[in-house]
């Protein structure tokens, strides 16, 4: 079931990144705990990633921090998701957006894109720390696999 | 790596081009016509700059139609500043150790 809209409104975000790895690695990285342990902030992941199954990130003490609906499952190429910020009460309140990962092989390496999709209006606050927790989250994904070190992600919550 | 890190650097060596991103980091997701409407360039020109943006993956393009959509991209300025920062902090510490140990020894 992809998002209906998605060919009809154009993305609010779209980030790439090259990484020295496989296409399997990659999806691997996104969707297990072990990887995104290390560069997702210390969140682990839970699913079955099948198509219409729930998912969710779940921050060091126990919390959610994101959850959703596996919208597309597509291994190792296609992930999209419905993505909404659970523990902070004022984004807890805004419509799911939608977050789609492609990997392609692109030479020797792995072409990461992400598309972000906001239903409506998004406070800028959210935006902005959206944005950077983003390019912090791609940069150390990409350090993690090409490297085995992700890097330090220095980032406070948007207040 | 090292490619690619050079393609960053000579796509934002040149004022146009920061420009061009400076109007997506405004307006994200703009046509070429949208683009080249705030320029003070020609469009051969502001389609050129943007070749290379999208080469140096600091523009990332998609799809809608036949509308090619240009996004701001800032995830490889993220990774050179990353690994930078803290090989220069790792610099600094080591200099302002050795600086210490140079001014210590003179005191002896």
């Amino acid at each position: 079931m992809t998002n209906p809209n998605e060919k009809i409104v154009p993305p609010d975000l779209v980030y790439v990144t090259f990484i020295r790895s496989t296409p399997q690695k990659v999806w691997d990285a996104l969707t297990q705990s072990a990887f995104t342990t290390q560069f997702f902030f210390g969140r682990t992941i839970e699913s079955d990633w099948k198509q219409g199954s729930p998912w969710r990130l779940v921050m060091e003490d126990g919390r959610t921090d994101v959850e959703g609906e596996v919208l597309e499952s597509d291994p190792p190429r296609r992930l999209q998701v419905s993505w909404r910020v659970d523990w902070i009460e004022e984004a807890r309140a805004l419509a799911p957006a939608i977050v789609t990962y492609d990997i392609e092989q692109a030479g020797d390496a792995v072409k990461l894109t992400l598309t972000q999709h906001n239903p409506g209006p998004v406070p800028r606050k959210f935006v902005d720390a959206g944005k950077q927790g983003w390019a912090a989250i791609l940069s150390s994904l990409k350090s993690l696999l090409e490297t085995g070190q992700p890097l330090v992600i220095r980032m406070k919550p948007p207040e | 790596m090292s490619e690619a890190v050079n393609d960053v650097f000579r796509a934002l060596a040149d004022p146009s081009r920061r420009s061009l991103l400076d109007a997506l980091f405004k307006r994200n997701g703009q046509t070429l016509g949208a683009l080249c409407d705030g320029m003070a360039m020609t469009r051969q020109a502001v389609t050129k700059h943007l070749a290379l943006l999208e080469d140096a993956n600091l523009v990332a393009v998609v799809w809608r139609g036949r509308e090619k959509l240009h996004y701001l991209n800032p995830v490889p300025i993220h990774e050179i500043s990353e690994r930078w920062i803290s090989k220069y902090e790792r610099g600094r510490l080591s200099a302002l150790s050795d600086l210490k140990k140079a001014l210590e020894s003179d005191d002896d």
